[in-house]
């Protein structure tokens, strides 16, 4: 597969580690009454969609950068490639 | 020999003869011969023998779908199984074998399981050689795989190198024929960057192999004239010997360049083949089509070929297979055989046609709505019965047969993305459907487009279409004239006849009866078919037999050819060597691998090295008298705690952590606190997965106010880097933090023992007194007078201790100074097995203990994890079942008897307790001989260990068969009161 990376341009997959759905950047707080529960979503629940799937790559031969691949499970296409770190903030998350 | 085979014609060079041998007899061929054109031309049909029958067999077709030729090919440390005869290159000295017979071809011992057939049937292994079970492996599995195989290894190095390499196109066109060509000149003249590959040596395709023009000239000479074209233009890359093997996401393709496959050996710094990803905006698959044969009794002789190959020897190589030739078609293609054969002298012994009403050939024997219900002759064709649309049966002598079942376009790499081909009911074959990899089209026979023209009609077109897509102006030249037969076919898949074996896929020997057979065993499913009677399975993947069995069974179940399937083709294409995948990555190249910065000086000394990962660390360093691995390791276990000794701990992960937030960073992905360091300071930090698991541990030092070092596992740098990336990135992106891997940067050296300080007061330029710099002190130094370094008091051995850092490029320098400072206190070098003596002797965890299946809670470290501040794995590491009060928990082993030895992985097991899983009670994680105590000690985990020191239980190895009795200490079995880190 090939990547569009969007800083770096098409990159080969192979340069890159993949870790799974995008959604592990919702972590919730760790202090809040019911973060056992939110945990145990956060970690152990997922969807395994045939079709659109955002997921978080990390370009480890290259710039570090983690990126969230929107790709089609059923036919590898790449609709989407977002810095992790700009979805992360659009999510609400910051410090 | 002689090559009495020979006739007029065809693309070889009859100036030179080229000398090579099959089966140690010598025999000539020319330039342009292939091995299998070569030994046709010599007289020899029989090239192999059957993988389970070991029925004799000679070449089917003329390209790389052949079934049957395969031959082994050189000697010695370059001998190759399994080549096929039809596509190796004759040149001067080649050798070729043939496989799976013995003691000859000729005369075959095991073609007695032919005679045995009736037990070989399809599934045979599902059914027979089940009892006893135990003799499976150790008798009929060796005797089966030598009887039925195909050729052998050289189980020797190899002494050629495969190469990788990568390429970039526009356009890349996979086949060289009409259609191919077609589409190359229009994008070559285009200007785009085209890249054009063909598994034949010769670009061409079936233009090579026939009679038909092209404009005012012959086919070949037209195909000639562009390759020559297309070589002129800079854009244009042609890779004739090379087969695309398989289609992947995004335009990419591998394939396989065989680069000196046709040399004896390679040329000085060539690889033997090349295996190339290729980049491509867009690609025209045009590899045209593969016939089918038709089945019939005794279909397998020597002799009987394919019409297409056949024609193919006689046009393009000047071989008559034989000198009285018969054509049994059911497709005027078949027909063609026949005339050109004629043309070229040989004489046709009959023509069977299947179709009562097809053309008429006039000047030779034409029997129509005829068909051939068996053949003779042991060792090659002599005759073949056939059956006239009267019913009359004769006899015909004949010592070649073309076969003709129609054509099948060469769709596979259309369905590597999981694309389905279609039926055609006008071709009575499979094309390409609309679901083919994104960027691939389709063009000649390869489409179903069977003509010349239309070949060449759509490979043009093809290419304009992929020019405009991807922004050139292409302009379609116009197309010259060409043959356009239309396809006309009456599909017959098999000749009911008689109680024979009729052969479907012959280089498995599944036959008719197989495919009945799998029927009436309600294998009936396409996939279910293949498994069970091997269809299709063999190293030509049935690009001739399966859509016949496919056939036979929609038959047998009265559905259509479409409603029974198609099974999908993956890659790669053709069979290709492990060691073209492997490319350079072999032996030590496997890998890359890390040397420490003291490595040379401990080659050197003679140091005995072990792998940790990549890196390559110093086990123990052998002195002279020592002739077991415990001697200088109990030496440098006792010396490092007696005086001094240095360690190469450079491979440990090293993070550089900067920024306004790095405290608040480090809070977060750290099980405890380090935002409350002080300046100078370091601590030892547990890291948790987010599943409360623990992932890692190692000291942060923090060096400036903003300015941490944090040191991991050498295991898992990389890991331990990458998470943090991500929970900077993903999960706080505006943390004011910054990292780097500094693990290359920064030679590091423990010195450690009571004389620790002594020595580095004599390389390090500042106070490092106690007072000045205590336990636990971290601080930018200086060494040697000025050259700027990193000091750590910390201490994995429990001794007085400290860890160094250099810029790496001074780690030879300073592994040097620090020996030679160590000499007056007699210091030693160590490796990792002494670090590991020293670390278990001091209850110290490290792998063994972090095996991911860990919580801090079970290596008595529970203490640690912070409930104040969110953590990575803080929530979850409070799981209800990781807190259990009874859970496993770290201890000290020994024996009881200290003459005894422990064995690592032993279970712990109360006295007169079965050794069942029900009472199991933990185990053993590590193991060693403490020369210090002078008895073997261990750590483990035990069941509510922390409440049971002092019990004595039995440690228990099913595997070892050992059962000792231990007694549970304390893990610190040296200096538990830590007073010599603090010395």
């Amino acid at each position: 597969m090939i990547i569009p990376h969007p800083l770096l341009g098409p990159r080969d997959a192979q340069e890159f580690v993949y870790l799974g759905d995008a959604s592990l950047i919702d972590r919730p707080d760790g202090l809040a009454a019911d973060a056992a529960d939110r945990f145990h979503d956060y970690l152990y629940l997922r969807d395994n969609p045939a079709g659109l799937h955002r997921e978080l790559w990390y370009h480890e031969q290259g710039d570090r950068s983690w990126l969230v691949v929107t790709r089609n499970t059923l036919t590898h296409e790449i609709t989407q490639v977002e810095l992790a770190r700009d979805v992360a903030r659009a999510r609400g998350r910051g410090r | 020999m002689t090559q009495d085979n020979r006739i007029a014609g065809g693309q070889i060079d009859r100036s030179r003869s080229l000398r090579f041998t099959f089966d140690g007899l010598p025999y000539l061929g020319h330039p342009g011969d292939t091995l299998a054109s070569a030994l046709l031309a010599n007289g020899v049909r029989l090239m192999g023998r059957s993988f389970k029958y070991h029925r004799p067999r000679g070449p089917i077709a003329a390209g790389s779908e052949e079934p049957n030729a395969l031959v082994e090919l050189r000697s010695g440390a370059r001998r190759e199984p399994n080549t096929r005869a039809t596509t190796v290159e004759v040149f001067d000295g080649l050798e070729a074998q043939s496989q799976n017979r013995w003691p000859s071809l000729r005369f075959d011992a095991l073609s007695v399981n032919d005679r045995l057939s009736p037990f070989f049937a399809a599934g045979f292994y599902y059914k027979t050689f089940m009892w006893p079970a135990a003799f499976w492996e150790k008798v009929y599995e060796p005797l089966i795989r030598r009887a039925a195989g195909l050729g052998s290894l050289s189980v020797q190095e190899d002494p050629d190198a495969c190469d990788k390499g990568f390429l970039h196109c526009d356009l890349l066109i996979i086949g060289a024929g009409p259609a191919g060509l077609a589409a190359a000149l229009t994008a070559g003249r285009s200007g785009a960057r085209v890249i054009l590959a063909d598994e034949d040596f010769r670009m061409g395709g079936r233009l090579n192999a026939e009679t038909h023009a092209i404009g005012g000239q012959s086919g070949a000479d037209w195909a000639a004239q562009s390759v020559a074209e297309l070589a002129q233009m800079g854009g244009v890359r042609l890779l004739p010997r090379t087969t695309v093997l398989g289609a992947y996401d995004h335009g990419i393709y591998s394939a396989v360049e065989r680069v000196s496959d046709h040399l004896a050996e390679p040329l000085p710094g060539k690889p033997r083949q090349t295996l190339w990803r290729i980049y491509s905006r867009r690609a025209i698959l045009c590899g045209g089509a593969i016939e089918r044969p038709i089945a019939f009794e005794n279909n397998d002789r020597p002799g009987i070929l394919l019409a297409g190959a056949l024609r193919a020897y006689a046009n393009r190589w000047g071989v008559a297979v034989g000198q009285r030739a018969a054509v049994f078609t059911n497709n005027d293609d078949g027909l063609r055989t026949a005339h050109d054969l004629a043309a070229k002298g040989v004489e046709i012994a009959a023509v069977i046609d299947t179709r009562p009403d097809g053309p008429r050939l006039a000047d030779m024997p034409h029997f129509q709505g005829a068909e051939v219900i068996g053949s003779a002759g042991r060792l090659g064709l002599s005759s073949i019965t056939l059956r006239e649309a009267s019913g009359r049966v004769q006899t015909i002598r004949c010592d070649a047969l073309g076969v003709s079942g129609g054509w099948n376009p060469n769709l596979g790499l259309t369905s590597h993305q999981r694309g389905r081909p279609l039926w055609d009911e006008r071709l009575a074959a499979f094309v390409p459907g609309p679901d083919g990899p994104p960027g691939l089209s389709v063009a000649g026979a390869a489409g179903g487009h069977m003509s010349t023209h239309a070949a060449l009609q759509t490979g043009t077109g093809r290419a304009v279409q992929a020019l405009s897509d991807l922004g050139f102006a292409a302009v379609a030249p116009e197309v010259p004239r060409a043959e356009d037969a239309p396809v006309s076919i009456t599909p017959i898949w098999y000749v009911p006849h008689g109680k024979g074996r009729a052969w479907i896929d012959p280089q498995n020997d599944v036959t008719v009866k197989d495919i009945k057979l799998a029927h009436q065993e309600n294998f009936r499913a396409v996939e279910h078919l293949k498994r069970y009677t091997t269809l299709g399975m063999a190293t030509d993947q049935g690009k001739t037999g399966n859509v016949l069995g496919l056939a036979i069974m929609a038959g047998l179940t009265g559905q259509s050819i479409p409603q029974t399937g198609t099974t999908v083709f993956r890659p790669p294409h053709t069979p290709v060597a492990l060691a073209a995948l492997a490319g350079r990555s072999t032996g030590k190249a496997f890998r890359p691998t890390r040397l420490t910065p003291s490595h040379r000086w401990a080659t050197e000394q003679g140091a005995v090295f072990v792998e940790v990962g990549l890196w390559l660390r110093t086990q123990w360093l052998p002195r002279p008298g020592e002739t077991t691995w415990r001697q200088s390791v109990d030496r440098e276990v006792l010396a490092t705690r007696q005086s001094v000794g240095i360690c190469d701990v450079t491979t440990l992960g090293k993070i550089d952590i900067q920024g306004t937030d790095a405290g608040i960073f480090l809070d977060r992905v750290y099980a405890n606190t380090f935002s409350t360091l002080a300046v100078g300071k370091v601590r030892y930090g547990l890291m948790l997965r987010e599943d409360g698991i623990v992932f890692d541990d190692g000291t942060t030092a923090r060096m400036a106010e903003h300015e941490y070092v944090m040191t991991t596992t050498t295991a898992n740098a990389v890991g331990v880097f990458r998470h943090l990336e991500f929970c900077r990135q993903c999960l706080w992106p505006d943390l004011d933090v910054q990292i780097i891997s500094t693990t290359e940067a920064w030679a590091q050296y423990s010195v450690a023992g009571p004389n620790a300080r002594r020595l580095l007061e004599k390389i390090v330029d500042q106070d490092i007194s106690d007072a000045a710099f205590p336990y636990m002190a971290c601080g930018a130094i200086t060494v040697c007078g000025g050259l700027r370094a990193r000091l750590f008091r910390i201490s994995f051995s429990g001794e007085l201790a400290y860890e160094i850092a250099v810029p790496t490029r001074y780690g030879d320098a300073m592994i040097r100074a620090l020996v030679a400072a160590g000499q007056e206190f007699g210091a030693v070098v160590y490796g990792t097995e002494a670090l590991g003596v020293m670390r278990v002797e001091k209850g110290h965890v490290a792998g063994n203990e972090l095996n991911g299946q860990s919580t801090a809670l079970n290596m008595g470290l529970g203490k640690m994890v912070s409930r104040k501040k969110d953590a990575i794995g803080m929530v979850l590491s409070a799981r209800d079942g990781l807190v259990a009060e009874d859970g496993l928990r770290l201890v000290g082993v020994r024996p009881v008897d200290p003459a005894q030895p422990l064995t690592a992985g032993s279970h712990f097991l109360a006295q007169g307790a079965p050794a069942t899983a029900a009472h199991d009670d933990g185990w053993l994680t590590s193991v060693v001989y403490s020369p210090n105590l002078g008895h073997a000690i261990a750590l483990g985990y035990l069941r509510n260990g922390s409440a049971r020191i002092g019990e004595r239980l039995r440690a228990v190895n099913l595997l070892a068969g050992t059962d000792t009795p231990v007694e549970i200490v304390s893990p610190h079995f040296i200096d538990p009161e830590g007073s010599r880190l603090r010395a």
